[in-house]
């Protein structure tokens, strides 16, 4: 049986044993439902739970099991020269075998016999069958092939019967628990809850599979070549080796990147940050409520643009736009037409990220700004002040750590901002101070490495994840400690 | 009297009738709460006008899109040129690989009057069809192999360069070496408009086709059915999963140690960047779980993972925003803890969570990082029909649209922005809507 | 000769209120918020250097007309204030007039301590300061330390002026709010229940500092409790439903009032 109709028939025995047990409760009942503990569907539900979950445990278990089982046995039948070759010469050949039994699966009787007759017609033999083979196959293969037909044939038989057989147990011993004073509910409400806290932990599961896979493939990386040679490595230049270096594989120094993704960082900040603010304190504190009520949600549009279309935006449009103003500006003050500005440069990406950012920072700022109690505005009015007053004296600096937490936030997402970056940034990795020349950052070269032909082993593909990790810990550190930040300050408004 | 007023405690009786003016500097106080206005209202401008600007350059520059230039001119179906030894009876491979360009070619050139001899100006005439126009007329042939040796109007797509001059969006006063399109070709375009050969079109072709290395021909069908079925995953686990943890997490969950972890945790992930989650997804669900690369299926699982902190924390706002009148009511009449969340609490709180996922889902919908990592950044010409084969996702189209170098690209990504843009508002006024419509205030 | 004893000193105010200067005039002041009225048409004038409490039930409009008197409700949405309120001379709801330049003259002291999130000695020269009151730090040394000395609460803090005043007890911080007020030298002092978030202790200081404020300023204060009137006011004034019910001599209001409703809301009826 395929795995889905095996779903199928257990859905069947769950949904037969939700009425025969609604049904059976019922009938106990002798028509007066107070003599129950719980209303009959929960009986149903209980013996649809037992049902249906220990024969889907069954069915998880062995479709993650029984592969591991069959690829260890048939391994073990290899000839012994092949089981010297290296591993991934057997993985490549254990693959090749699952091919050719796919394929037999699909052959009569008369053709199998003759491709075991003569093995060199197997490939074009499966061909016809829409199995394409990369080359002809050893002859130890056909009869591993067969092993592995014949083992996944049985595996599959003997699944089938056990989880039809674990369902049908568990109805028939769930149903015979039904009594009158039977706690249904409390069982059933039970599964639920585990359902509920197991649904929590996939939080922490993302957390947990973030670092651990993250982290593997990064000491896989750091095998390769020495962490200090990342951390602190000032050259970026992952395909070809430098001169007289030892590592023939390049060279990945995280220094220039990290230098690019702060620079860009720090220009977005630079137009985000004020905009952002005293767009929040005019909202907060000027705005009648029919302006806030428009320009509000206008600004939070910002937000809502998915960065792509930002990348966009600076790539045609702003890049292009401060070259041709700086051809111009070069043009009139010294008479040579040549542009100063790159389209692709740190002032293009980090201007367009600073305007993706405005909504951030002002957002978050107006949340802050308006958790200070008015009663501080009342006793700086009270006094005379005027409202700008108030601002600056009284609110700005009672709001400050909360702005802090704000703005760090907003820096963790500038940190680790991607398409705009990667359309608008460039990709030349280098330390430099002029804001009118590309730099790259940490996300374009994750990028970068990643897209395209991938080889798990090459420390080209394995530097990514080490560069996901830094980006990783950086923004962590940042956001909890923002949050700690915002955290303390709601407190002390509260 | 004179004694009481040199007392000091009671000077101020003395002056109380009318007391002096005092200087506190007003005018100049004034003028810093205008300054300081001014800055607020300029940021907030500031911010007006580049959202304007942004949607107008891509409006300006992607409206087109949705119109085609078409070339629409007898073709005849030279028997010469596709099947010169009539073979099509015992050689059906024939039809499918016989060189339709040139049967397009001839067509135009003869409307055109260009000679057949005339190599240059044949080339230039090639310039201007679309090589779309190889399956189009193939296809033709291959359903009705009849019209060979016949003439039949034909419609067909204009070249990408030639559809940009046409929407006058090449700049000709650029020197004809610098441009991609000549004069005599321009000169042609004139010609066929007159005539009426040459005309815009709406161009389903965008809504239709897959990717292709011409702009002309090349379309977000693939892109938007990839989108379509990760946004379908996202729904399908991600809402009953947030769900899920937050009614443990709001109801149920005691106060310690480990709800503690998850609540800081799901905090942290929601500003974990994008492109970290392609990282997990490449690591575990390609490389560790062996799922094919490029599909929608696992674009589908990093975007969950990715929206799940999203929607916990709407859907948690939202059940807190339930009063606990109404769970002390339930629980009052002998209900349990479990029916009184699932029966009272979750159906009022349901308009929040909705409105939650639908933001959520609508950030999902834009997310392009993660999504080049797993691989969806692929040439895909055909609509995929399952989650399992390879697809791409709208803005990841966008993405790869922007690095083409070509002028009608240009065109193309802007188009699918406005598409994707169309989508994005849809939901968000969707989520208004929602939002207004069962809003309730306790 | 300088020095006057304390009797003196009462004599020659109360003579000084026999005169009657009034202060501030209201006159038909009406308060509306949105299209739900507060106060209607209430005539009541605040005379010079003498404690004037506002009492009566709770949502009666003493509060409202309370900051009607340095236009705080200006900074409440939605809210109209018709009628006219003078003070000296100065038509306070006049577009002439500043409402900056208004506040400095008529400070406030809220139901709330709210001091600011600064030091004891920037919360006191925080008015000084917005508004330019002293040219140099000497200067305002001294504003500071003779507002919280008016306000009693020098001795308590001279030592760690430069601590948050948040950190305070309750009834420091409300007199630290005094002090900030005081600080301004404001012809006015407007209290809002100064004492409604205090215990008995910090309520009975701050009362002697009400009546110790009196020499040098004209103070009207809302109040919840009817024996705190008694005890600091010389003129009470007793508002019901958005009214003025009577204004009177406190004396003569809590022994023979003129209205029924005064004598039955100071007899517990209602309120």
């Amino acid at each position: 049986m395929s795995i889905s109709l095996l779903l199928l028939v257990v859905a069947v025995i769950g949904v037969a044993g939700y009425m025969v047990g609604s049904w059976r409760a019922n009938a106990l009942a002798g028509g007066r439902l107070s003599n129950l503990h719980s209303r009959p569907g929960y009986y149903g539900s209980f013996v649809a739970i037992w049902a249906m979950l220990p024969a889907i445990v069954v069915l998880l278990v062995w479709i993650v099991a029984s592969p591991i089982y069959i690829s260890s046995t048939v391994r073990a039948g290899f000839p012994e020269e092949v089981k010297a070759t290296s591993q991934a010469e057997q993985n490549l050949g254990y693959n090749m075998i699952g091919a050719i039994a796919r394929g037999m699966a699909m052959l009569s009787a008369e053709e199998r016999e003759a491709l075991f007759k003569d093995g060199t017609t197997a490939r074009s033999l499966l061909a016809t069958k829409g199995v394409p083979l990369a080359a002809d196959p050893a002859p130890y293969m056909l009869k591993s092939a067969d092993d592995l037909s014949r083992m996944s044939r049985a595996s599959s038989t003997f699944l089938s019967i056990l989880v039809v057989l674990a369902a049908a147990v568990g109805a028939f011993f769930s149903y015979r628990a039904i009594a009158p004073r039977f706690r249904a509910r409390n069982r059933v409400e039970g599964v639920m809850l585990v359902g509920l806290i197991a649904a929590s932990s996939i939080a922490i599961l993302t957390t947990v599979g973030i670092v651990a896979s993250m982290a593997t493939e990064a000491i896989h990386f750091f095998n390769r070549v020495p962490a200090w040679e990342f951390f602190f490595g000032t050259v970026w230049d992952p395909r070809f080796a430098a001169a007289g270096s030892t590592d023939s594989s390049g060279q990945f120094g995280l220094i220039p990147l990290l230098a690019g993704t702060l620079y860009i960082g720090l220009v977005a900040m630079l137009v985000a940050v004020p905009v952002g603010l005293f767009a929040a304190i005019y909202m907060s504190e000027y705005a009648s409520r029919h302006v806030r009520s428009v320009a509000k949600p206008l600004l939070e549009v910002l937000a809502g643009i998915p960065t792509i279309v930002y990348g966009f935006f600076a790539l045609v449009t702003v890049g292009p736009f401060l070259r041709d103003l700086s051809e111009q500006l070069n043009g009139l003050v010294t008479g040579d037409y040549s542009n100063f500005i790159q389209a692709q440069s740190v002032l293009t990406a980090g201007f367009v990220m600073g305007i993706m950012l405005i909504p951030y920072v002002s957002s978050l700022s107006d949340d802050i700004i308006t958790a200070v109690p008015r009663a501080m505005r009342d006793g700086s009015l009270g006094l005379g002040a005027t409202r700008s007053e108030t601002i600056k004296r009284v609110i700005l600096p009672a709001a400050l750590p909360g702005i802090v937490g704000a703005l760090l936030m907003t820096a963790s997402r500038a940190v680790g901002e991607t398409m705009i970056v990667v359309l608008a940034a460039g990709v030349a990795a280098r330390i430099q101070l002029n804001p009118f020349e590309p730099m790259t950052t940490v996300t374009v070269k994750i990028v970068s490495q990643l897209t395209g032909d991938l080889e798990f082993t090459s420390p080209q593909t394995l530097v990514a994840f080490a560069l996901g990790i830094t980006l990783f810990f950086i923004t962590l550190c940042l956001n909890i400690y923002a949050l700690y930040i915002v955290r303390k300050y709601r407190e002390q408004y509260e | 009297m004179s004694q009481v007023s040199t007392s000091p405690t009671t000077a101020a009786l003395g002056a109380a009738s009318k007391p002096e003016r005092r200087d506190i500097g007003l005018r100049g106080r004034y003028a810093a709460e205008r300054r300081f206005r001014l800055y607020g209202m300029a940021a907030i401008a500031f911010g007006l006008i580049f959202l304007f600007l942004l949607l107008f350059s891509v409006v300006s520059k992607g409206y087109t899109a949705f119109q085609q230039s078409m070339i629409t001119i007898p073709v005849e179906f030279s028997e010469q040129i596709i099947d010169k030894d009539n073979e099509r009876a015992t050689n059906p491979q024939k039809l499918v690989s016989a060189n339709y360009p040139v049967v397009a070619r001839n067509a135009l050139a003869k409307v055109l009057g260009v000679g057949e001899d005339d190599r240059a100006g044949l080339r230039a005439v090639n310039g201007m069809i679309s090589d779309s126009v190889r399956t189009q007329l193939r296809d033709l042939v291959t359903a009705n192999p009849s019209i060979i040796g016949t003439t039949q109007t034909v419609t067909f797509l204009a070249h990408g360069d030639l559809d940009s001059a046409f929407k006058g969006q090449i700049d000709l006063a650029v020197p004809e070496n610098n441009r991609k399109i000549s004069d005599k070709q321009i000169g042609w375009m004139n010609q066929l408009a007159e005539s009426g050969a040459l005309s815009k079109h709406f161009n389903t072709g965008i809504f239709l086709n897959g990717a292709s290395s011409r702009p002309e021909a090349a379309g977000v069908a693939v892109a938007a059915v990839g989108s379509l079925y990760m946004m379908l995953i996202v729904l399908v686990l991600a809402l009953p999963i947030g769900v899920a943890a937050s009614i443990y997490l709001e109801e149920f969950a005691p106060k310690n140690r480990f709800t503690d972890l998850i609540e800081v945790n799901i905090n942290n992930l929601a500003a974990v960047p994008s492109i970290v989650y392609g990282l997990l997804g490449l690591a575990v669900f390609v490389n560790f779980a062996g799922f094919p690369r490029s599909a929608s299926l696992v674009g589908g699982l990093v975007l969950t993972l990715m929206t799940l902190p999203t929607i916990i924390i709407a859907t948690r706002s939202a059940l807190k925003a339930v009063p606990p009148s109404i769970r002390s009511a339930a629980l009052g009449l002998g209900a349990s803890k479990m029916q009184t969340v699932f029966h009272h609490v979750l159906p009022l709180a349901m308009p929040g969570i909705l409105t939650g996922t639908i933001i959520g889902l609508a950030h999902a919908l834009g997310e392009t990082a993660p999504l080049l990592l797993i691989g969806m950044v692929a040439f895909v010409a055909d609509i995929p029909s399952t989650p399992l084969e390879p697809a791409t996702a709208l803005p990841v189209q966008i993405y790869m649209w922007a690095n083409e170098a070509e002028r009608a690209f240009v065109e193309r990504t802007s188009g699918a922005i406005i598409l994707l843009l169309v989508f994005l508002i849809l939901m968000n006024v969707g989520a208004i809507l929602l939002r207004r419509r069962f809003e309730r205030r306790w | 000769m300088n020095m006057m004893s304390e009797a003196a000193v009462e004599k020659a105010l109360d003579k000084k209120m026999n005169d009657i200067s009034y202060k501030m005039i209201g006159k038909d002041v009406s308060v509306y918020y949105g299209d739900k009225r507060a106060l209607y048409d209430v005539n009541l004038n605040v005379r010079q250097n003498t404690v004037t409490a506002l009492i009566g039930p709770s949502g009666c409009g003493k509060s409202t007309f309370l900051r009607t008197l340095n236009r705080m409700n200006d900074t409440i949405e939605g809210c109209r204030v018709t009628g006219r309120i003078t003070l000296d001379t100065d038509d306070i709801y006049d577009p002439n007039i500043d409402v900056v330049e208004l506040r400095a003259r008529v400070g406030m002291v809220f139901q709330k301590p709210n001091p600011f999130p600064k030091s004891i000695y920037e919360n006191v020269a925080y008015g000084p300061r917005i508004h330019g009151l002293a040219k140099a730090k000497a200067d305002m040394d001294a504003i500071v330390e003779s507002s919280l000395q008016k306000a009693g609460l020098w001795n308590e803090v001279k030592d760690r002026l430069l601590e948050g005043g948040t950190g305070l007890s309750g009834g420091q911080q409300q007199r630290l709010c005094i002090a900030r007020a005081v600080a301004v030298s404001p012809e006015v002092i407007l209290m809002d229940e100064p004492c409604s978030a205090l215990d008995p202790i910090a309520t009975a200081k701050v009362e002697e500092l009400i009546h110790e404020l009196r020499a040098n300023f004209t103070i009207v204060i809302v109040t919840h409790s009817m024996q705190q009137a008694a005890r600091v006011s010389q003129r009470t004034a007793m508002f019901h439903l958005g009214n003025l019910v009577e204004e009177n001599d406190t004396d003569k209001m809590f022994t023979n009032p003129d209205d029924q409703r005064t004598q039955d809301y100071i007899m517990g009826r209602f309120g």
